[in-house]
Protein backbone atom coordinates (compact mmCIF):
# COMPACT_ATOMS: atom_id res chain seq x y z
CA UNK A 1 0.00 0.00 0.00
CA UNK A 2 1.26 3.76 -0.51
CA UNK A 3 0.15 6.66 0.09
CA UNK A 4 0.57 10.03 -2.32
CA UNK A 5 1.68 13.63 -0.31
CA UNK A 6 1.72 16.89 -1.78
CA UNK A 7 3.09 19.62 0.34
CA UNK A 8 2.39 23.14 -0.60
CA UNK A 9 2.75 21.69 -4.23
CA UNK A 10 2.01 24.45 -7.08
CA UNK A 11 2.09 22.69 -10.21
CA UNK A 12 4.09 24.54 -13.12
CA UNK A 13 0.99 25.57 -15.78
CA UNK A 14 2.92 28.40 -18.30
CA UNK A 15 1.89 31.74 -17.70
CA UNK A 16 -0.27 31.19 -14.83
CA UNK A 17 -0.58 33.07 -11.29
CA UNK A 18 0.66 30.73 -8.48
CA UNK A 19 -2.78 29.99 -6.72
CA UNK A 20 -3.47 27.78 -4.41
CA UNK A 21 -1.13 25.46 -2.66
CA UNK A 22 -2.28 21.79 -2.47
CA UNK A 23 -1.74 19.65 0.35
CA UNK A 24 -3.06 16.91 0.23
CA UNK A 25 -3.38 13.03 0.96
CA UNK A 26 -4.02 10.76 -1.51
CA UNK A 27 -4.31 7.63 0.91
CA UNK A 28 -5.17 3.31 0.03
CA UNK A 29 -8.51 2.63 -0.68
CA UNK A 30 -9.87 6.24 -1.79
CA UNK A 31 -10.88 7.13 -5.36
CA UNK A 32 -9.84 10.56 -5.99
CA UNK A 33 -11.53 12.74 -9.03
CA UNK A 34 -10.06 15.61 -10.29
CA UNK A 35 -12.59 18.52 -12.02
CA UNK A 36 -11.76 21.37 -13.93
CA UNK A 37 -12.55 22.94 -17.01
CA UNK A 38 -10.08 22.41 -20.31
CA UNK A 39 -6.29 23.66 -19.50
CA UNK A 40 -7.26 23.77 -15.80
CA UNK A 41 -3.90 22.09 -15.26
CA UNK A 42 -5.12 18.39 -14.99
CA UNK A 43 -2.67 16.61 -17.12
CA UNK A 44 0.27 18.72 -15.82
CA UNK A 45 -1.21 17.59 -11.80
CA UNK A 46 -1.39 14.11 -13.17
CA UNK A 47 2.37 14.19 -14.56
CA UNK A 48 3.77 16.17 -11.55
CA UNK A 49 2.23 13.65 -9.36
CA UNK A 50 3.85 11.18 -10.83
CA UNK A 51 7.41 12.61 -11.39
CA UNK A 52 7.07 13.61 -14.97
CA UNK A 53 6.93 17.39 -15.11
CA UNK A 54 9.01 19.52 -12.25
CA UNK A 55 6.61 21.21 -9.21
CA UNK A 56 6.91 25.14 -9.65
CA UNK A 57 7.48 25.15 -5.91
CA UNK A 58 6.70 22.57 -3.22
CA UNK A 59 7.04 19.02 -3.34
CA UNK A 60 5.17 15.41 -4.28
CA UNK A 61 6.06 12.56 -1.56
CA UNK A 62 5.75 8.62 -2.29
CA UNK A 63 4.94 7.28 1.02
CA UNK A 64 7.31 10.34 2.94
CA UNK A 65 9.91 10.00 0.20
CA UNK A 66 10.05 13.03 -1.78
CA UNK A 67 9.21 11.70 -5.31
CA UNK A 68 12.73 13.74 -6.88
CA UNK A 69 15.04 11.71 -4.86
CA UNK A 70 13.50 7.68 -6.16
CA UNK A 71 14.86 6.67 -9.39
CA UNK A 72 12.10 6.29 -11.99
CA UNK A 73 12.41 2.47 -11.76
CA UNK A 74 12.11 2.52 -8.11
CA UNK A 75 8.74 4.94 -8.92
CA UNK A 76 7.91 2.41 -11.33
CA UNK A 77 7.10 -0.43 -9.47
CA UNK A 78 4.89 1.98 -6.98
CA UNK A 79 3.06 4.26 -9.27
CA UNK A 80 1.64 4.05 -12.76
CA UNK A 81 -0.12 6.28 -15.69
CA UNK A 82 -2.17 5.89 -18.08
CA UNK A 83 -1.89 8.95 -20.53
CA UNK A 84 -4.46 10.80 -22.33
CA UNK A 85 -2.72 10.74 -25.27
CA UNK A 86 -0.24 7.45 -27.08
CA UNK A 87 1.94 7.67 -29.45
CA UNK A 88 2.29 4.46 -31.73
CA UNK A 89 5.46 5.36 -34.14
CA UNK A 90 5.98 1.43 -34.37
CA UNK A 91 3.69 -1.14 -34.90
CA UNK A 92 2.86 -3.55 -31.87
CA UNK A 93 0.19 -5.78 -30.82
CA UNK A 94 -2.63 -5.67 -28.02
CA UNK A 95 -0.80 -8.65 -25.73
CA UNK A 96 3.09 -6.47 -26.57
CA UNK A 97 1.88 -3.47 -25.12
CA UNK A 98 0.08 -5.28 -21.69
CA UNK A 99 3.62 -6.61 -21.44
CA UNK A 100 5.65 -3.64 -21.46
CA UNK A 101 3.55 -3.00 -18.46
CA UNK A 102 6.25 -5.92 -16.53
CA UNK A 103 9.12 -3.27 -17.58
CA UNK A 104 9.83 -2.25 -14.56
CA UNK A 105 10.03 -5.59 -12.42
CA UNK A 106 11.80 -7.70 -14.87
CA UNK A 107 16.07 -6.94 -14.69
CA UNK A 108 17.72 -6.39 -17.68
CA UNK A 109 18.89 -9.78 -18.89
CA UNK A 110 15.14 -11.20 -17.89
CA UNK A 111 12.60 -11.80 -20.57
CA UNK A 112 8.91 -12.13 -20.03
CA UNK A 113 7.65 -15.14 -18.16
CA UNK A 114 4.58 -17.24 -17.77
CA UNK A 115 4.02 -15.18 -14.49
CA UNK A 116 4.40 -12.05 -16.50
CA UNK A 117 1.78 -13.24 -19.70
CA UNK A 118 -0.49 -14.68 -17.24
CA UNK A 119 -1.22 -10.99 -15.63
CA UNK A 120 -1.04 -9.35 -19.19
CA UNK A 121 -3.71 -12.01 -20.56
CA UNK A 122 -6.15 -11.03 -17.22
CA UNK A 123 -5.53 -7.71 -17.46
CA UNK A 124 -6.88 -8.04 -21.13
CA UNK A 125 -9.69 -10.39 -20.03
CA UNK A 126 -10.42 -7.80 -17.33
CA UNK A 127 -11.16 -5.45 -19.83
CA UNK A 128 -12.73 -7.03 -22.51
CA UNK A 129 -9.68 -6.70 -24.88
CA UNK A 130 -8.33 -10.45 -24.67
CA UNK A 131 -10.01 -11.52 -27.80
CA UNK A 132 -7.91 -8.51 -29.35
CA UNK A 133 -4.67 -9.75 -28.18
CA UNK A 134 -3.39 -10.47 -31.37
CA UNK A 135 -4.39 -7.96 -33.26
CA UNK A 136 -2.20 -4.80 -33.93
CA UNK A 137 -2.64 -1.37 -31.77
CA UNK A 138 -3.53 0.62 -34.46
CA UNK A 139 -6.43 -1.20 -36.05
CA UNK A 140 -8.46 -0.52 -33.09
CA UNK A 141 -11.34 1.58 -32.28
CA UNK A 142 -10.73 4.42 -29.58
CA UNK A 143 -12.29 3.01 -26.96
CA UNK A 144 -10.18 -0.73 -27.26
CA UNK A 145 -6.96 1.01 -27.23
CA UNK A 146 -8.24 3.13 -24.37
CA UNK A 147 -8.99 -0.70 -22.18
CA UNK A 148 -5.62 -1.89 -23.34
CA UNK A 149 -3.92 1.28 -21.91
CA UNK A 150 -6.14 0.13 -18.94
CA UNK A 151 -4.78 -3.07 -19.04
CA UNK A 152 -1.18 -2.24 -19.30
CA UNK A 153 -1.76 -0.36 -16.19
CA UNK A 154 -3.30 -3.23 -14.23
CA UNK A 155 -0.15 -5.41 -15.73
CA UNK A 156 1.61 -2.94 -13.96
CA UNK A 157 0.08 -3.73 -10.97
CA UNK A 158 1.75 -0.20 -9.10
CA UNK A 159 0.04 0.58 -5.17
CA UNK A 160 -0.99 3.82 -7.07
CA UNK A 161 -3.04 4.22 -9.91
CA UNK A 162 -3.03 7.92 -11.94
CA UNK A 163 -5.17 8.01 -14.91
CA UNK A 164 -6.35 10.84 -17.02
CA UNK A 165 -9.86 10.61 -18.66
CA UNK A 166 -10.28 6.43 -18.49
CA UNK A 167 -13.76 6.94 -19.78
CA UNK A 168 -12.69 8.93 -22.81
CA UNK A 169 -13.89 6.87 -25.71
CA UNK A 170 -15.46 4.37 -23.91
CA UNK A 171 -18.81 3.21 -24.39
CA UNK A 172 -21.46 3.59 -21.64
CA UNK A 173 -21.61 -0.34 -20.22
CA UNK A 174 -17.35 -0.08 -20.33
CA UNK A 175 -17.54 3.30 -18.87
CA UNK A 176 -19.28 1.58 -15.68
CA UNK A 177 -16.97 -1.42 -15.72
CA UNK A 178 -13.74 0.49 -15.51
CA UNK A 179 -15.41 3.19 -13.04
CA UNK A 180 -16.39 -0.45 -11.10
CA UNK A 181 -12.83 -1.37 -11.64
CA UNK A 182 -11.39 1.54 -10.05
CA UNK A 183 -13.61 1.20 -7.13
CA UNK A 184 -12.78 -2.85 -6.88
CA UNK A 185 -8.69 -1.71 -7.03
CA UNK A 186 -9.12 0.90 -4.17
CA UNK A 187 -10.73 -1.93 -1.87
CA UNK A 188 -7.95 -4.21 -2.43
CA UNK A 189 -5.70 -1.60 -0.70
CA UNK A 190 -4.86 0.91 -4.08
CA UNK A 191 -4.61 4.44 -4.45
CA UNK A 192 -6.35 5.84 -7.66
CA UNK A 193 -6.68 9.38 -8.54
CA UNK A 194 -8.50 10.03 -11.86
CA UNK A 195 -8.65 13.13 -14.04
CA UNK A 196 -12.23 13.10 -15.07
CA UNK A 197 -14.96 15.37 -16.87
CA UNK A 198 -17.95 13.59 -16.04
CA UNK A 199 -19.53 14.77 -12.80
CA UNK A 200 -22.01 11.74 -12.33
CA UNK A 201 -19.45 9.47 -12.72
CA UNK A 202 -17.66 11.57 -10.10
CA UNK A 203 -20.45 11.57 -8.15
CA UNK A 204 -20.95 8.05 -7.86
CA UNK A 205 -17.62 6.59 -7.91
CA UNK A 206 -14.99 9.03 -6.35
CA UNK A 207 -14.72 9.13 -2.69
CA UNK A 208 -12.77 12.32 -2.56
CA UNK A 209 -12.67 15.28 -5.00
CA UNK A 210 -10.14 17.99 -6.10
CA UNK A 211 -11.81 20.87 -8.10
CA UNK A 212 -9.21 23.02 -10.30
CA UNK A 213 -10.04 26.43 -11.52
CA UNK A 214 -8.63 27.80 -14.09
CA UNK A 215 -6.82 30.76 -12.32
CA UNK A 216 -5.28 28.34 -9.85
CA UNK A 217 -7.50 28.34 -7.24
CA UNK A 218 -8.52 24.31 -5.93
CA UNK A 219 -10.47 23.02 -3.04
CA UNK A 220 -10.94 19.40 -2.29
CA UNK A 221 -12.48 16.63 0.24
CA UNK A 222 -14.69 13.83 0.30
CA UNK A 223 -17.14 13.40 -2.68
CA UNK A 224 -20.12 14.56 -0.47
CA UNK A 225 -18.81 17.88 0.53
CA UNK A 226 -17.75 18.85 -2.82
CA UNK A 227 -20.16 18.41 -5.28
CA UNK A 228 -21.89 21.54 -4.54
CA UNK A 229 -23.79 23.08 -7.59
CA UNK A 230 -22.89 26.48 -6.73
CA UNK A 231 -19.29 25.34 -6.96
CA UNK A 232 -19.53 23.48 -9.76
CA UNK A 233 -21.72 25.92 -11.63
CA UNK A 234 -18.56 28.64 -10.95
CA UNK A 235 -15.88 25.71 -11.60
CA UNK A 236 -17.32 25.17 -15.23
CA UNK A 237 -18.87 28.72 -15.73
CA UNK A 238 -21.76 26.59 -16.74
CA UNK A 239 -25.70 26.68 -15.24
CA UNK A 240 -26.59 23.15 -13.80
CA UNK A 241 -29.93 21.42 -13.42
CA UNK A 242 -29.69 18.82 -10.41
CA UNK A 243 -32.37 15.89 -10.45
CA UNK A 244 -32.96 13.53 -7.78
CA UNK A 245 -33.21 9.65 -9.33
CA UNK A 246 -32.94 6.21 -8.18
CA UNK A 247 -31.65 8.31 -4.36
CA UNK A 248 -28.58 9.98 -6.41
CA UNK A 249 -27.91 13.58 -7.41
CA UNK A 250 -27.37 13.76 -11.08
CA UNK A 251 -26.22 16.67 -12.79
CA UNK A 252 -27.13 18.30 -16.39
CA UNK A 253 -25.87 20.98 -17.98
CA UNK A 254 -28.69 23.80 -18.46
CA UNK A 255 -29.19 24.78 -22.09
CA UNK B 1 13.01 -16.03 -32.06
CA UNK B 2 15.89 -17.41 -31.32
CA UNK B 3 14.79 -19.75 -34.39
CA UNK B 4 14.99 -17.08 -36.46
CA UNK B 5 18.50 -15.71 -35.26
CA UNK B 6 19.86 -19.34 -36.00
CA UNK B 7 18.34 -19.05 -39.45
CA UNK B 8 19.99 -16.02 -39.53
CA UNK B 9 23.53 -16.80 -38.31
CA UNK B 10 22.98 -19.82 -40.68
CA UNK B 11 22.47 -17.27 -43.80
CA UNK B 12 25.39 -15.72 -42.56
CA UNK B 13 27.65 -18.45 -42.48
CA UNK B 14 26.42 -19.34 -46.18
CA UNK B 15 27.06 -16.02 -47.62
CA UNK B 16 30.80 -15.80 -46.53
CA UNK B 17 31.58 -19.18 -47.94
CA UNK B 18 29.67 -18.00 -51.14
CA UNK B 19 31.70 -15.27 -50.95
CA UNK B 20 34.89 -16.70 -50.58
CA UNK B 21 34.24 -19.66 -52.97
CA UNK B 22 33.38 -17.01 -55.83
CA UNK B 23 35.66 -14.63 -57.79
CA UNK B 24 37.88 -14.28 -60.83
CA UNK B 25 39.42 -18.05 -59.70
CA UNK B 26 36.32 -19.75 -58.45
CA UNK B 27 36.99 -22.14 -55.61
CA UNK B 28 35.40 -25.67 -55.58
CA UNK B 29 33.33 -26.52 -52.08
CA UNK B 30 35.96 -29.21 -51.37
CA UNK B 31 39.13 -26.67 -51.91
CA UNK B 32 37.38 -24.43 -49.59
CA UNK B 33 36.24 -27.64 -47.23
CA UNK B 34 40.35 -28.16 -46.88
CA UNK B 35 41.50 -24.63 -46.80
CA UNK B 36 39.24 -24.44 -43.27
CA UNK B 37 40.35 -27.75 -42.24
CA UNK B 38 43.54 -25.75 -42.58
CA UNK B 39 44.86 -27.59 -45.18
CA UNK B 40 45.15 -27.20 -49.63
CA UNK B 41 46.94 -25.59 -51.78
CA UNK B 42 49.62 -22.53 -50.75
CA UNK B 43 47.72 -20.61 -54.04
CA UNK B 44 44.36 -21.12 -52.40
CA UNK B 45 45.38 -20.28 -49.10
CA UNK B 46 46.67 -17.14 -49.99
CA UNK B 47 43.57 -16.54 -52.03
CA UNK B 48 41.18 -17.00 -49.63
CA UNK B 49 42.80 -16.41 -45.89
CA UNK B 50 44.98 -13.69 -47.13
CA UNK B 51 42.73 -11.72 -49.95
CA UNK B 52 39.04 -12.64 -49.95
CA UNK B 53 38.56 -13.78 -46.18
CA UNK B 54 39.52 -9.90 -44.74
CA UNK B 55 37.36 -8.40 -47.77
CA UNK B 56 34.42 -10.52 -46.79
CA UNK B 57 34.81 -10.02 -42.84
CA UNK B 58 35.09 -6.19 -43.47
CA UNK B 59 32.02 -6.45 -45.60
CA UNK B 60 30.28 -8.11 -43.08
CA UNK B 61 31.37 -6.14 -40.20
CA UNK B 62 30.21 -3.28 -42.26
CA UNK B 63 26.61 -4.09 -43.22
CA UNK B 64 25.85 -5.03 -39.35
CA UNK B 65 27.03 -2.32 -38.15
CA UNK B 66 25.12 0.07 -40.38
CA UNK B 67 22.15 -1.84 -39.93
CA UNK B 68 22.54 -1.77 -36.39
CA UNK B 69 22.96 2.05 -36.55
CA UNK B 70 19.63 2.37 -37.93
CA UNK B 71 17.75 0.38 -35.95
CA UNK B 72 19.39 2.56 -33.40
CA UNK B 73 18.32 5.86 -34.60
CA UNK B 74 15.03 4.56 -35.59
CA UNK B 75 13.99 3.87 -32.04
CA UNK B 76 15.84 7.12 -31.05
CA UNK B 77 13.63 9.31 -33.50
CA UNK B 78 10.29 6.91 -33.19
CA UNK B 79 10.34 7.31 -36.93
CA UNK B 80 10.97 4.81 -38.76
CA UNK B 81 12.29 6.48 -41.84
CA UNK B 82 15.29 7.44 -39.81
CA UNK B 83 18.81 6.32 -40.54
CA UNK B 84 22.65 6.98 -39.52
CA UNK B 85 22.44 8.69 -43.03
CA UNK B 86 19.74 10.93 -42.63
CA UNK B 87 21.48 12.51 -39.87
CA UNK B 88 24.16 13.85 -41.45
CA UNK B 89 26.69 11.34 -40.07
CA UNK B 90 28.09 10.19 -43.50
CA UNK B 91 28.20 13.74 -45.23
CA UNK B 92 30.52 14.71 -42.63
CA UNK B 93 32.99 11.53 -42.62
CA UNK B 94 32.33 12.07 -46.99
CA UNK B 95 33.61 15.49 -46.32
CA UNK B 96 36.28 14.61 -44.04
CA UNK B 97 37.48 11.60 -46.69
CA UNK B 98 37.20 13.82 -49.44
CA UNK B 99 39.18 16.60 -48.13
CA UNK B 100 42.47 14.08 -47.04
CA UNK B 101 41.97 12.69 -50.98
CA UNK B 102 42.44 16.09 -52.22
CA UNK B 103 45.47 16.81 -50.25
CA UNK B 104 46.46 13.19 -51.79
CA UNK B 105 46.84 11.85 -48.34
CA UNK B 106 47.32 8.26 -47.42
CA UNK B 107 44.77 5.72 -46.95
CA UNK B 108 45.21 5.50 -42.87
CA UNK B 109 44.81 9.38 -43.02
CA UNK B 110 41.70 9.64 -45.24
CA UNK B 111 40.13 7.02 -42.95
CA UNK B 112 41.08 8.94 -39.62
CA UNK B 113 39.62 12.06 -41.27
CA UNK B 114 36.50 9.83 -42.01
CA UNK B 115 36.20 8.93 -38.62
CA UNK B 116 37.00 12.52 -37.61
CA UNK B 117 34.48 14.02 -39.76
CA UNK B 118 31.70 11.59 -38.65
CA UNK B 119 32.16 12.30 -34.97
CA UNK B 120 31.99 16.23 -35.68
CA UNK B 121 28.61 16.04 -37.75
CA UNK B 122 27.10 13.98 -34.24
CA UNK B 123 28.29 16.75 -32.20
CA UNK B 124 27.35 19.59 -34.39
CA UNK B 125 23.72 18.20 -35.00
CA UNK B 126 23.17 17.18 -31.30
CA UNK B 127 24.74 20.57 -30.14
CA UNK B 128 22.54 22.58 -32.60
CA UNK B 129 19.09 20.29 -32.15
CA UNK B 130 19.78 21.03 -28.07
CA UNK B 131 20.01 24.56 -28.58
CA UNK B 132 18.25 26.58 -25.51
CA UNK B 133 15.99 24.10 -24.57
CA UNK B 134 15.09 20.21 -24.39
CA UNK B 135 15.69 18.64 -28.35
CA UNK B 136 12.68 16.41 -29.25
CA UNK B 137 12.76 13.65 -31.94
CA UNK B 138 11.56 16.17 -34.72
CA UNK B 139 14.17 18.62 -34.01
CA UNK B 140 17.02 16.12 -33.64
CA UNK B 141 15.40 14.69 -37.52
CA UNK B 142 15.50 18.16 -38.89
CA UNK B 143 18.41 19.70 -37.61
CA UNK B 144 20.04 16.40 -38.88
CA UNK B 145 18.58 16.78 -42.22
CA UNK B 146 19.42 19.92 -42.89
CA UNK B 147 23.20 19.61 -41.88
CA UNK B 148 23.49 16.90 -44.10
CA UNK B 149 22.14 18.87 -46.85
CA UNK B 150 24.57 21.43 -45.88
CA UNK B 151 27.34 18.55 -46.16
CA UNK B 152 25.98 17.46 -49.32
CA UNK B 153 26.80 21.53 -50.81
CA UNK B 154 30.22 21.12 -49.72
CA UNK B 155 30.58 17.87 -51.19
CA UNK B 156 29.49 18.82 -54.39
CA UNK B 157 31.82 21.98 -53.88
CA UNK B 158 34.85 19.99 -53.28
CA UNK B 159 33.77 17.24 -56.40
CA UNK B 160 33.81 20.39 -58.36
CA UNK B 161 36.90 21.97 -57.63
CA UNK B 162 38.96 18.67 -57.81
CA UNK B 163 41.25 17.93 -60.42
CA UNK B 164 39.63 15.26 -62.67
CA UNK B 165 42.41 12.68 -62.75
CA UNK B 166 41.53 12.22 -58.37
CA UNK B 167 37.63 11.92 -59.14
CA UNK B 168 37.12 8.27 -59.62
CA UNK B 169 38.56 7.40 -56.32
CA UNK B 170 36.33 9.58 -54.56
CA UNK B 171 33.14 8.71 -56.40
CA UNK B 172 34.01 5.51 -55.15
CA UNK B 173 34.42 6.24 -51.80
CA UNK B 174 31.03 8.30 -51.63
CA UNK B 175 29.35 5.40 -53.27
CA UNK B 176 30.65 2.77 -50.86
CA UNK B 177 33.64 0.77 -51.36
CA UNK B 178 34.93 -2.40 -49.33
CA UNK B 179 37.74 -2.51 -51.47
CA UNK B 180 38.97 -0.13 -49.44
CA UNK B 181 38.90 -1.56 -45.97
CA UNK B 182 42.37 -1.63 -44.64
CA UNK B 183 41.79 -4.25 -41.81
CA UNK B 184 38.54 -5.94 -41.18
CA UNK B 185 38.90 -5.93 -37.62
CA UNK B 186 38.16 -2.44 -36.30
CA UNK B 187 34.34 -3.35 -38.19
CA UNK B 188 33.87 -6.97 -36.62
CA UNK B 189 35.31 -6.15 -33.10
CA UNK B 190 32.94 -3.13 -32.61
CA UNK B 191 30.06 -4.69 -34.29
CA UNK B 192 30.59 -7.64 -32.38
CA UNK B 193 30.97 -5.27 -28.93
CA UNK B 194 28.33 -2.86 -29.21
CA UNK B 195 25.69 -5.82 -29.81
CA UNK B 196 26.30 -7.71 -26.64
CA UNK B 197 26.29 -4.79 -24.86
CA UNK B 198 23.50 -3.21 -26.41
CA UNK B 199 21.63 -6.29 -25.20
CA UNK B 200 20.34 -5.99 -21.87
CA UNK B 201 19.12 -2.39 -23.06
CA UNK B 202 16.73 -3.76 -25.71
CA UNK B 203 13.59 -4.25 -23.35
CA UNK B 204 14.33 -0.65 -22.39
CA UNK B 205 13.80 0.30 -25.97
CA UNK B 206 10.74 -1.38 -26.94
CA UNK B 207 9.59 0.95 -24.14
CA UNK B 208 11.49 3.72 -25.59
CA UNK B 209 9.46 2.94 -28.75
CA UNK B 210 6.30 3.89 -26.79
CA UNK B 211 7.38 7.46 -26.35
CA UNK B 212 9.27 9.56 -23.94
CA UNK B 213 6.92 10.16 -21.09
CA UNK B 214 5.34 6.51 -21.45
CA UNK B 215 8.62 4.89 -21.11
CA UNK B 216 9.82 7.21 -18.23
CA UNK B 217 6.22 6.36 -16.18
CA UNK B 218 7.31 2.70 -16.91
CA UNK B 219 10.66 3.55 -15.31
CA UNK B 220 13.19 4.08 -17.78
CA UNK B 221 15.63 6.99 -17.21
CA UNK B 222 15.19 8.45 -20.64
CA UNK B 223 17.33 11.24 -21.29
CA UNK B 224 20.72 8.97 -20.09
CA UNK B 225 19.35 6.29 -22.55
CA UNK B 226 18.53 8.32 -25.45
CA UNK B 227 22.51 10.01 -25.05
CA UNK B 228 23.74 6.43 -24.97
CA UNK B 229 21.90 5.18 -27.84
CA UNK B 230 22.92 8.61 -30.04
CA UNK B 231 26.78 8.15 -28.95
CA UNK B 232 26.32 4.37 -29.85
CA UNK B 233 25.28 4.77 -33.07
CA UNK B 234 27.08 7.67 -34.24
CA UNK B 235 30.36 5.53 -33.14
CA UNK B 236 28.87 2.56 -35.15
CA UNK B 237 28.01 4.86 -38.64
CA UNK B 238 31.60 6.63 -38.28
CA UNK B 239 33.29 3.08 -37.64
CA UNK B 240 31.14 1.83 -40.91
CA UNK B 241 31.95 4.63 -43.36
CA UNK B 242 35.54 4.56 -42.29
CA UNK B 243 35.96 0.94 -43.22
CA UNK B 244 34.01 1.15 -46.66
CA UNK B 245 32.86 4.34 -47.15
CA UNK B 246 29.37 5.67 -47.25
CA UNK B 247 26.88 2.91 -48.34
CA UNK B 248 23.27 3.63 -48.41
CA UNK B 249 20.06 1.66 -47.59
CA UNK B 250 21.81 -1.01 -45.38
CA UNK B 251 20.91 1.06 -42.10
CA UNK B 252 17.51 1.93 -43.47
CA UNK B 253 15.90 -1.01 -45.27
CA UNK B 254 17.63 -4.38 -43.00
CA UNK B 255 15.57 -3.43 -39.93
CA UNK B 256 13.13 -2.29 -41.57
CA UNK B 257 12.62 -5.60 -43.20
CA UNK B 258 13.19 -7.29 -40.31
CA UNK B 259 10.33 -5.56 -38.37
CA UNK B 260 8.04 -6.68 -40.85
CA UNK B 261 8.95 -10.23 -40.31
CA UNK B 262 9.63 -10.29 -37.04
CA UNK B 263 7.84 -7.53 -35.19
CA UNK B 264 9.00 -5.13 -33.71
CA UNK B 265 11.16 -6.49 -30.43
CA UNK B 266 14.85 -4.53 -30.41
CA UNK B 267 15.71 -7.99 -28.25
CA UNK B 268 15.32 -9.91 -31.60
CA UNK B 269 15.81 -6.78 -34.28
CA UNK B 270 18.99 -5.75 -32.75
CA UNK B 271 20.99 -8.81 -33.11
CA UNK B 272 19.29 -10.20 -36.06
CA UNK B 273 19.89 -6.50 -38.00
CA UNK B 274 24.04 -6.97 -37.57
CA UNK B 275 23.04 -10.43 -39.02
CA UNK B 276 21.45 -9.77 -41.99
CA UNK B 277 23.08 -6.64 -42.67
CA UNK B 278 26.20 -8.35 -42.62
CA UNK B 279 24.57 -10.94 -44.90
CA UNK B 280 23.07 -8.36 -47.28
CA UNK B 281 26.84 -6.40 -47.63
CA UNK B 282 28.84 -9.64 -48.29
CA UNK B 283 26.53 -10.84 -50.92
CA UNK B 284 26.59 -7.19 -52.27
CA UNK B 285 30.16 -7.22 -52.18
CA UNK B 286 30.52 -10.04 -54.13
CA UNK B 287 28.05 -9.39 -56.57
CA UNK B 288 30.30 -5.95 -57.47
CA UNK B 289 32.91 -8.14 -57.89
CA UNK B 290 32.38 -10.58 -60.04
CA UNK B 291 29.23 -9.22 -62.39
CA UNK B 292 31.76 -7.65 -64.41
CA UNK B 293 34.83 -9.20 -63.35
CA UNK B 294 37.56 -7.96 -63.39
CA UNK B 295 36.08 -4.31 -62.71
CA UNK B 296 34.42 -4.06 -59.83
CA UNK B 297 30.88 -1.93 -59.32
CA UNK B 298 30.90 0.38 -56.35
CA UNK B 299 28.88 -1.82 -53.72
CA UNK B 300 26.25 1.14 -52.44
CA UNK B 301 25.10 0.43 -55.89
CA UNK B 302 24.14 -3.13 -55.49
CA UNK B 303 22.93 -2.79 -52.20
CA UNK B 304 20.49 -0.11 -53.25
CA UNK B 305 19.39 -2.12 -56.45
CA UNK B 306 18.97 -5.58 -53.83
CA UNK B 307 17.36 -3.75 -51.43
CA UNK B 308 14.82 -1.20 -52.79
CA UNK B 309 13.17 -4.20 -54.88
CA UNK B 310 12.98 -6.40 -51.79
CA UNK B 311 12.07 -3.99 -49.13
CA UNK B 312 8.81 -2.52 -51.71
CA UNK B 313 8.13 -6.38 -51.91
CA UNK B 314 8.08 -7.00 -48.06
CA UNK B 315 6.25 -3.47 -47.68
CA UNK B 316 3.18 -3.95 -50.10
CA UNK B 317 2.86 -8.13 -48.78
CA UNK B 318 2.60 -6.66 -45.24
CA UNK B 319 -0.68 -5.59 -43.33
Amino acid sequence: MSTLNTRDLIINVPGRPDGFALNMSIEPGQVWGVLGPNGAGKTTLLHTLAGLLPARSGQVQLNSAPLTALKRRVIARQLGLVFQERQDSFPATVLETALIGRHPWLSPWDSEQGEDQRRAEQALTTLDVDHLSDRLLNTLSGGERQRVAIATLMTQNPNIWLLDEPTNHLDLHHQVKVMNLMRDQAGAGKTVFLCLHDLNLAARWCSHVLLLYTNGDACWGPVANMLVPDALERLYDQRLITLQADGLTVFVPAP
Amino acid sequence: MTRSLLGLGMLALASMAFALALGSVTVSPADLWQVIQGEGSTLHRTLLLDLRLPRTLAAFGTGGLLAVAGALMQVLLRNPLADPYVLGLSGGAAVGALLAMLMGMGTLIISGSAFAGAMLATVLVFGLAHGTGSWTPSRLLLTGVVVAAGWGAVITLMLAITPSYKLPGMLYWLMGDVSYARSPWPAVVVLAVSVVLIMPLARNLNVLARGAMQAAALGVSVRPLEWTIYVLASLLTATAVTTAGSIGFVGLIVPHMLRLILGNDQRIILPASALAGGTLLVLADTLARTVIAPEQLPVGVITALLGVPTFLYLLHRSR
